[in-house]
């Protein structure tokens, strides 16, 4: 991008704001602006927010936290327009409680409620929208939400996908934690809770109609329980939390490097892969680090509780396969490193947007 | 993983990269033909474990960078006709045109879709009778058998609303026009070790021995391409030329029969235009006459284009190993993968978005 973006608008600019995201580049919304790379990247600080500019918003973690007397909340909002909204492993409802929970959890916050925004095609079959309705309820369940409020739209028939979900939820935030995307520092350690990948190669997979030899199953899982045993283990040696949603655990970290203005080494050795999906991703030129996760979480903690929060991780069963990949470091901020499985550098960038396979 | 973790092991890496280093007395320039080799070599980072006195020159084997520009405007034209599904590999779809890329028209409202192997078109286009489905066959000779066996199986099965928009091109009349150039640097060659799992390595014996190279077919895990420069600059510094095969594991020298049997019942070659080197004889393949049906440029008639590159953009320097990518001056700046100027900047196999994305510019 040029320093001055909307000078390069082929376009006569009225006087007062003008767009600042370059109309000669994209003058119309592409995919890949919702694709968690650097074009969303673009789009959400070009122009959303500079538009809606405050504090809260500034610290672009994943949820915002809210101070209201003496309590912290934290606020998060996310939509899902998955598509099939079937899919092994989970639906579309259960990704919707998980998805925002999770976001929630990640800013070291009990998640206790959330509201639920159904947008449905006209003629979507009523036994699906049981099924998702049913899947909503369990999930919340499961982590101890209630859905306190709600909609519903209805759009013409071939103007959605079947069924669309927004969910908004809130948590409060423990005494004494305090996690941001600001607060990696030097020496700190990167974990990462498991096998990383799974959802979006799953998803992919039936999507596209790519048939491996063994059916694979998104990841999706609500985090928060996982989240407490970390905080439980190391405190305030938790600097930052995240979970590697689209863009994958290179976007996250990439994402951190920036706000915290540090380096990341990363072991490729270490970084936990499935056979199945590693499989997945030779064949169709992926990097799995930019591949999606729904039940994974980054934890980026201190290096002296780097051991201790591993362990902890790996006693919880959404923690098994937990790994210390990397650490943070303060020579190249801002980028991300990886020690290639042969003992190679090579840096690890944000993508434009989503991966394309290969054409041989 | 198996037959993967065990070309990507370090200790055995290194053993190479000491027996390179035991071996080079001079300085050398090696052409990696395929930009997937490219790719690997920069991904795993060999290009800086090698002895300085060793330049891996970056070869123009990437199948979307030479895909004509005026084929990429004609692929959008045609996608943008209201009958049309027009289908592709995906990072075909990025690549720009002279003014935008397939993926730009389909927000726009052509129905392009990505498809993994040209049959799933045809399949498509029997689901869609009253449409009319394209596929966009791109590629070298890799890519050239499922292409032959897609217009195939359309032909047996009588799909006539399928067609092929072609432009395959072949490596060894690239090889040559390379190693005739008076400009040429390059010294020894990894051969592209897909391209020779189809045609086999006969056709680069003679070029070996006219132009006195060795030529030596290389796989695509880091291990391969250490062991095929091993071999490469051990014959270098014996003084031999010659094909050699470090690939034996999927190469044979007279590669897979039925795949040529088919590719020659479907294509016959052709002068070609290389995006960024110019039109080379006979590198390319075209539809022969009794498959002429199927040639989607005669099907729809998108009226004469003309195309106009970037000025900026060095893609034909960068295509044939005259410059690297980051000593272009708008690498980086002008152009990145999210606006890119040429073709190696999106594509899998392209030199600009290896260096770029893996952080060789720096």
């Amino acid at each position: 991008m040029s320093d001055d973006p909307a000078s390069k608008s082929p376009v006569a600019m009225p006087a007062g704001p003008v767009c600042p995201i370059p109309i000669s580049d994209y003058p119309t919304v592409q995919l890949a602006h919702g694709g968690g790379g650097k074009l969303s990247q673009i789009l959400i600080e070009g122009m959303f927010a500079k538009t809606f500019d405050n504090p809260e918003l500034e610290v672009m973690h994943d949820g915002a936290v809210l101070e209201i007397g003496a309590n912290r909340l934290a606020f998060s909002t996310d939509s899902f327009v998955i598509s099939p909204y079937f899919f092994p492993g989970g639906d579309i409802g259960s990704l919707a409680v998980h998805g925002t929970v999770n976001d929630i959890a990640m800013c070291g916050a009990r998640p206790f409620a959330i509201s639920v925004g159904f947008i449905l095609e006209e003629g979507l079959p009523m036994d699906d929208l049981w099924q998702i309705v049913q899947s909503i309820q369990q999930a919340a369940d499961e982590v101890g939400v209630h859905v306190v409020t709600g909609d519903t739209k209805v759009v013409d028939k071939g103007k959605g996908d079947g069924i669309y979900i927004n969910t908004t939820g809130l948590g409060l935030i423990p005494e004494g934690i305090d996690i941001s995307p600001a607060s990696a520092g030097a020496g700190d350690r990167v974990l990462v809770s498991g096998e990383i990948a799974v959802h979006g190669i799953a998803i992919m997979s039936i999507r596209e109609g790519l048939e491996f030899e063994t059916q694979l199953e998104s990841d999706s899982a609500a985090l928060y329980p996982l989240v407490t045993r970390i905080l439980e283990t190391a405190g305030e040696a938790v600097r930052v939390l995240r979970d590697p949603t689209r863009g994958g655990v290179a976007s996250a970290l990439n994402e951190i490097a920036a706000q915290s203005k540090v380096g990341f080494r990363l072991d490729e050795q270490q970084i936990p892969l499935s056979e199945e999906v590693r499989g997945a991703c030779e064949i169709l030129g992926f990097d799995p680090l930019y591949v999606a996760n729904e039940g994974k979480c980054l934890a980026i903690v201190g290096a002296e509780k780097a051991d201790a929060v591993l362990a902890a991780m790996r006693s919880h069963p959404l923690g098994q396969r937990a790994a210390i990949i990397g650490e943070v470091v303060a020579d190249h901020p801002g980028r991300v490193y990886l020690r290639s499985q042969i003992g190679g550098m090579r840096v690890v960038d944000m993508l434009s947007g989503e991966q394309l396979p290969r054409i041989c | 993983m198996r037959y993967v973790d065990e070309y990507r092991a370090e200790a055995e890496a290194q053993k190479f990269v000491q027996a390179i280093k035991g071996t080079v007395t001079r300085e050398w320039n090696l052409m990696e033909v395929c930009g997937g080799q490219t790719h690997t070599l920069i991904k795993s980072g060999i290009d800086r474990m090698l002895p300085e006195l060793v330049t891996l020159v970056h070869g123009p084997g990437c199948p979307v960078c030479v895909t004509p520009l005026e084929l990429i405007d004609r692929a959008i034209a045609i996608a943008r006709r209201p009958e049309i599904i027009f289908t592709s590999f995906g990072d075909m779809l990025r690549v720009p045109g002279s003014k935008t890329d397939l993926l730009s028209a389909k927000s726009e409202g052509a129905d392009v879709r990505m498809v993994y192997s040209p049959l799933d078109s045809v399949k498509l286009a029997e689901q869609n009778p009253d449409r009319q489905v394209v596929f966009f066959a791109v590629g070298f000779e890799t890519t050239a058998p499922p292409n032959a066996m897609a217009v195939h199986a359309a032909q047996q099965q009588g799909v006539d609303n399928f067609s092929i928009l072609t432009s395959h091109v072949l490596v060894p009349p690239a090889m040559e026009t390379l190693l005739s150039s008076p400009d040429n640097q390059v010294q020894g060659f990894l051969a592209a070790g897909h391209v020779c799992a189809i045609m086999g390595y006969w056709e680069y014996e003679p070029i070996a021995e006219k132009y006195q190279v060795p030529i030596v077919v290389t796989g695509f895990e880091p291990l391969d391409l250490l062991q095929g420069i091993f071999m490469t600059l051990k014959a270098l510094e014996e003084g031999r030329w010659g094909v050699e095969n470090q690939y034996a594991r999927l190469v044979v020298r007279e590669g897979n029969q039925p795949a040529q049997k088919l590719m020659g019942q479907v294509f016959e070659t052709c002068d070609r235009k290389w995006r960024g080197i110019g039109e080379i004889p006979m590198s390319g393949y075209r539809l022969k006459d009794e498959f002429e049906h199927f040639d989607a440029e005669k099907r729809f008639d998108v009226g004469a284009i003309e195309a106009q590159e970037a000025p900026e953009c060095i893609a034909g320097e960068i295509l044939v190993g005259m410059k690297k990518p980051h000593e272009c001056t708008a690498f980086g700046t002008k152009c990145k993968p999210e606006h890119p100027l040429g073709a190696p900047m999106v594509s899998a196999e392209g030199a600009c978005a290896a260096y770029f994305q893996y952080g060789r510019g720096e």
